[in-house]
């Protein structure tokens, strides 16, 4: 099915997932390649074959750095997150000093539902053990 | 890949413009123009001569009609790539292939900022993308941030190893009179500097300055009849592979690796060969990284390279970053065309006590983006070819 860009747009569909409190990803059926971040068409292949899937929400720290924003702000984290269907993506640990996440840690995602300003994005907080 | 000839081209005038903060209200089209008639002086040129343009910049959208409006020229070919930092070595490739196929003979490469004076965020607004602004990454610092963590997990290179290139930079700068830092810097200072984006404190990072410059390129041919000796473009490779940081295959290893191994196999020379490395260090793990991807360490021994001076003046290694580098020099937003002007003007040999002996050829290394664009040149003296 090819994608229309005149019903919904790869973004769109993306936050709409996040309202329910969901991750989503697309995988390329065409070679079964996950893709993230989103799009209307997949990447090497160039097809529209692309289906939306719900990830189970787990992953592990692949980097991390600790953002000093200024003096109003406490120090935050910034990560990057294998997810364990396959893909990367950018997003912050929570519950834990920033410092004291690590590369290899096991995270589990939750939605900031965000506000009038912000459209909804997923975080992640420690999963030690999860599997 | 290319059907460029080593040696085709040659640069033949190289200039900064004013550097640090210049006065208020510059533009930085003032800055390109000023640093394009000293590179045209330096080569024995006139403006008349130029006829191709090639201009990158992040406060000017279209770049070389600007600078060509403000010369009041019209130049036969032009080029507006622009991939961050690297764009000037990119456009270098770009002028050799226009100048070998008869589109133009005399190329000005020109670049300006005035980020010092209206801030890094005016000077280089960023795109909002939902999938990493919401974070709040610090970028480009945050980014690069990112890879030097997962190359301390993965090879231990240490914050220590990291300081050890600020400091090195250092050194070289207090050689260069034109350098914006004037004081020497130890690895305590910056590990003591105020945080910015862990592992990175601020020393780790390169400074917020205006300026510009320009190097003109022509043929071999006519590069023979001028006022100085030709620094002759041996080879050259450009490689894109990602845009944000969080579609990276793999942190530790960058582009670099690409345009490296186009840029030796075009200029037919080894790294043995080369005798001093213009590198663009953004922050401190960007050199790390691209001794390790241009082949002048094994993968994960770029945090040794630096240890102990070893790149400083005196050092047992290949010079790195004569000039003081984008840490210690100056670092105008884009950095890659002061990069490239450092290395031709080692290959000149006028640079004074900053001067590497024998130094017949030198790569200029340009990045930008977030690791993401990343184009390699390898200049060698008339004894080279």
């Amino acid at each position: 099915m090819s994608a229309d860009l005149m019903k919904a747009s790869p973004l769109g569909t993306y936050v709409e997932y996040c309202k329910k409190g969901e991750l989503a990803y697309q995988v390329c059926t065409d070679d079964n390649t996950p893709i993230f971040h989103p799009r209307a068409v997949a990447p090497k292949t160039g097809s529209a074959n692309l289906e939306w899937r719900v990830s189970k929400g787990l992953g592990t720290v692949y980097s991390t750095t600790v953002v000093h924003a200024g003096k109003d702000v406490p120090p935050f984290n910034v990560a990057l997150i294998d997810i364990d269907e396959g893909y990367r993506m950018m997003s912050r640990v929570e519950g834990i000093d920033p410092m004291a996440v690590k590369i290899g840690m096991r995270v589990k995602v939750k939605i900031n539902p965000g506000d009038d300003k912000q459209l909804p994005y997923p975080v992640f907080t420690p999963a030690e053990g999860a599997k | 890949m290319s059907g460029r000839k080593r040696g085709s081209v040659a640069v033949v005038g190289a200039a900064e413009s004013d550097l640090g903060l210049v006065a208020p209200h510059t533009s930085p089209v003032d800055l390109m123009a000023q640093a394009t008639m000293r590179a045209l002086d330096d080569a024995g040129l006139k403006l008349s001569d130029v006829d191709g343009l090639f201009v990158a910049a992040t406060q000017v959208r279209m770049g070389p009609m600007a600078l060509a409006d403000y010369l009041r020229i019209k130049p036969k070919y032009f080029d507006g790539t622009i991939i961050g930092g690297s764009s000037f070595m990119s456009h270098v490739t770009h002028a050799q292939a226009a100048i070998e196929a008869g589109l133009c003979e005399v190329a000005v490469i020109a670049y300006g900022s005035t980020q010092r004076s209206v801030s890094r965020a005016a000077a280089s607004p960023r795109e909002y993308n939902h999938y990493e602004s919401p974070y709040k990454p610090i970028l480009p610092i945050s980014a690069y941030a990112l890879a030097a963590a997962r190359h301390m997990h993965q090879y231990g290179t240490t914050v220590e190893q990291l300081a050890e290139v600020a400091v090195s930079a250092r050194k070289w700068a207090l050689l260069n009179p034109v350098a914006w830092e004037k004081e020497p810097l130890t690895i305590e200072q910056v590990r003591k500097a105020r945080v910015v984006s862990y592992p990175f404190t601020v020393r780790d990072c390169c400074l917020v300055v205006d300026g510009g410059g320009a190097i003109v390129v022509t043929s071999a041919a006519r590069a023979k009849t001028l006022k100085k000796k030709p620094v002759y473009v041996l080879g050259t490779g450009d490689t894109l592979s990602h845009l944000n940081i969080s579609s990276m295959p793999d942190l530790t290893v960058s582009g670099a690796k690409d345009s490296g191994e186009q840029a030796f196999k075009m200029a037919g020379v080894k790294q043995s060969d080369v005798r001093m490395l213009s590198l663009y260090d953004a922050f401190t793990i960007t050199p790390i990284l691209f001794v390790e991807d241009l082949g002048f360490c094994k993968k994960g021994e770029g945090g040794k390279f630096f240890e102990g001076g070893k790149t400083a003046p005196g050092g047992s290694n290949i010079p790195v970053n004569t000039s003081g580098g984008g840490l210690s020099y100056c670092h105008p937003g884009m950095y890659g065309l002061l990069v490239m002007i450092e290395a031709v003007r080692q290959v000149r040999g006028e640079c004074d006590k900053r001067q590497v002996k024998n130094c017949d050829v030198a790569l200029a290394h340009g990045n930008g983006g977030v690791l993401s664009s990343q184009c390699t040149v390898i200049f060698g003296s008339e004894a080279t070819l």
